[in-house]
């Protein structure tokens, strides 16, 4: 994993320092809130309905054990004793007080993290697969890329006031897990006619109250030529991506509106012109970052394990939470660990403090004190061995951590909504919890399958409502909240907008239709199709009737 | 109301003029806009005083590439601090188009962009406090990071390039 260097550590020191001075200044009233908000915006602090929330950066998905330690003080010090995992892999903290964040935030430097640019008009925290340097479908580990992004986003001097944030996703994998197709950049590592491995570029891709699936600007860029030619694109988007309208100003509208060939045209131009410069990164460099992600040191072990086979064989429940929480592992003898976020009936990517200290001992016990975070909210230990999976598994269920329903039904992405958001219009959490409720019985989630119901509280979609299989998007409507389904939507390779069912439901009713689709979806289904697979080949008619009948 | 340039407070010496109207005496050193630059090309190069162009945001700074010799100072207008493209503009005239007059900031200068402004090729920012108070404002903003990571044209040393050295003295 990466270590910050004595520069890393220098400018994070610095910029807690320049933050601590902004704050002072702000306190004084030398300067307005309007002139404070985008300073305190780029370093993660949000000023929400209750209180002021912090967001902080886990860059690419990727903690260790000390970092995630640390996470859970900073809850129980600054907080209310939990934090909150959110879609972009980040943590946020929703109620800290405005004079002790610069001291949260140098707590946070004692472990070589941060919460730079996790909001405001600029590049966002990189994100990724969590399972990257685990899986087995990998091409290859994508996170020094990642790391490489995150050194070079970091406070770009001209990209700090975009027209609009930027988040750039990176996949290693042709299973597509960060779901790079809808981030303004999505990157998908694969190789080359020539056999080089190198990176095809999407742009404008993106959720929110308009959502595209991204376009390939580029088949084909190689390692060296990446950082040149993401300094092209955003070159291209702060000069010529819209201004006079803040709900156009993502790069997606710029693309839709000019089309994708005018600005591959234009970034292309653009390119030409710096990617013989200084921005060209060589092989050796590539390969320093590289080594800093090396593997563990594995041992070399069979792939079967008798005591693990044992264990699945007397334990059902254990049994259940290695058919849905544990993924094959590249490495054999090895396994992927997935600690949901999602007990039944609990709040979406909440995790207490004592939780997250948990989940760090583990991963220093068993996993190389490697752990991640998903954009589903939830956390993975990425590097057990199958023969330490039921002391892990048993340790996790104490603690409330061992759901055995990743990617089930119960598994909802949900935003805060307006439980603590400022610009939500309806509310999200407790949608999710009488849904994870009226899908408790883990029977009957395995029997459902896989099914991604996502919920927003409002159109701007921090729920990925559109990418859900099952989408929900809270809405007010004279003062009274209801729900609007989507189908079909998904965020893998296989990337689609979810359609509009119809007219929306009220709080009242809401669970009842998303029931009356699951068990639509199991009486026509076919042998092996996922919610998703029958949607695609009956279309949303057979949907519709169930939900309005006549109506 | 003050312009702090190379470390201290500068005299105002342009007359920045509007798209329209009578152009000062032959004498003054002018600023124009770009749009007008463009139009009156000829008559404002067959002019005795200094002449300088204003870029607004969504100007084309390639639209100078003939004429940059001719131009003593380039203004670029920030009408809000959120506005970022002269950023990009201020990269391209330097880098790019190899710009080696005076870049002045100019509009909603705060103190907490002056840093970001330097390290794009700016070299002098007009900042609508008075002359010390501005001096300072610019003394503290580029003091208050040390560490680079993007290479720009500014000659700071990046992260990066350190780095190298680092690596390359270790193996020596």
């Amino acid at each position: 994993m990466y270590r910050y260097d004595d520069f890393d550590r220098q400018l994070v020191l610095e910029r807690t320092e320049q933050f601590r001075e902004q704050v002072k200044r702000r306190l004084a009233g030398d300067i307005t809130e309007e002139q404070f908000r985008p300073l305190r915006l780029m370093n993660g602090v949000y000023l929400q309905l209750h209180a002021y929330m912090l967001r902080v950066a886990v860059p690419y998905g990727t903690l260790r054990a000390d970092q995630l330690r640390q996470l859970g003080m900073i809850a129980r010090k600054y907080d209310k004793g939990y934090g909150h995992f959110t879609t972009r892999q980040n943590i946020q903290y929703n109620w800290p007080k405005l004079d002790e964040i610069p001291d949260a935030l140098l707590d946070l430097a004692k472990v070589e993290m941060h919460a730079i640019q996790t909001s405001g008009n600029c590049i966002r925290n990189t994100t990724t697969d969590q399972y990257a340097g685990a899986a087995a479908d990998e091409i290859e580990d994508p996170r020094p890329y990642c790391e490489l992004i995150r050194q070079w986003s970091t406070f770009h001097p001209e990209f700090t006031y975009l027209p609009r944030k930027f988040k750039i996703a990176v996949t290693g994998s042709p299973n597509d897990r960060a779901a790079v197709k809808v981030h303004d950049i999505g990157l998908r590592m694969h190789q080359n006619d020539a056999g080089e491995t190198g990176f095809e570029v999407m742009v404008g891709g993106g959720l929110g109250r308009t959502p595209f699936v991204g376009k390939t600007i580029r088949e084909f860029i190689g390692k060296n030529d990446l950082f040149s030619y993401l300094e092209a694109i955003l070159r291209v988007y702060n000069r010529f991506g819209r201004r006079d309208n803040k709900y156009k100003a993502r790069i997606k509208i710029l693309v839709h509106e000019e089309g994708i060939d005018k600005i591959r045209e234009l970034v292309e131009e653009e390119w030409a012109q710096i990617k013989d410069g200084s921005l060209r990164v060589d092989d050796a460099e590539i390969a320093h970052y590289i080594e800093q992600f090396a593997p563990p040191a594995f041992e070399a072990l069979s792939d079967d394990d008798a005591d693990f086979e044992r264990h699945k064989a007397e334990n059902r429940r254990f049994a259940n939470w290695v058919r849905s929480n544990v993924i094959e592992h590249k490495q054999p003898g090895y396994a992927i660990a997935n600690v949901s976020l999602k007990p039944i009936g609990g709040i979406p990517g909440d995790a207490t403090d004592s939780q997250m200290e948990l989940v760090a001992d583990l991963s220093e016990k068993y996993s190389f004190g490697d752990v991640r975070v998903t954009h589903e909210q939830n956390l993975v230990l990425p590097h057990v061995k199958k023969a330490d999976l039921f002391a892990v598994w048993s340790e996790l269920d104490k603690a409330e951590l061992g759901t055995a329903n990743l990617g089930y039904v119960t598994d909802i992405i949900s935003c805060p909504g307006l439980d603590y958001c400022a610009l939500a219009t309806a509310r999200s959490i407790p949608l999710s919890q009488r849904i994870s409720e009226r899908f408790g019985d883990l029977d009957r989630q395995h029997d459902i399958g896989e099914l991604k119901i996502k919920i927003s509280g409002c159109i701007n979609a921090c729920g990925h409502h559109h990418v859900g299989h099952i989408g929900i998007l809270g809405l007010d409507k004279r003062g009274k909240e209801f729900y609007q389904i989507t189908l079909g939507g998904d965020a893998s390779e296989d990337a689609a907008i979810g359609k509009i069912a119809g007219a929306g439901f009220s709080e009242a009713e809401v669970v009842d239709a998303i029931e009356s689709l699951v068990t639509k979806y199991i009486d026509i289904r076919e042998s092996g199709e996922r919610f998703i697979d029958t949607y695609r080949r009956v279309g949303m008619d057979p949907f519709k009737e169930v939900l309005y009948g006549d109506r | 109301m003050a312009i702090v340039k190379n470390d201290s407070v500068i005299e105002q010496e342009w007359i920045t003029v509007d798209a329209e109207g009578d152009l000062p005496s032959s004498d003054e050193n002018l600023i124009v806009p770009l749009a007008r630059f463009k139009e009156e090309r000829d008559v404002l190069l067959g002019r005795n005083g200094g002449l300088g162009v204003q870029l607004n945001p969504g100007d084309a700074p390639e639209d100078l590439a003939d004429d940059l010799d001719r131009l003593s100072i380039i203004t670029v207008n920030f009408p809000a601090y959120t506005d970022g493209r002269g950023y990009s503009y201020g990269r391209v005239l330097r880098e790019r188009m190899g710009f080696t007059g005076e870049l002045r900031a100019v509009g909603d200068v705060l103190r907490d962009q002056i840093l970001y402004m330097h390290r794009c090729g700016f070299d002098s920012y007009d900042l609508q406090v008075e002359g010390d108070v501005a001096l300072n404002k610019v003394r503290a903003a580029l003091k208050e990071m040390s560490v680079y990571y993007q290479p720009t044209g500014d000659g700071r040393v990046t992260a990066q390039s350190l780095r190298e050295r680092r690596r390359a003295v270790l193996q020596s």
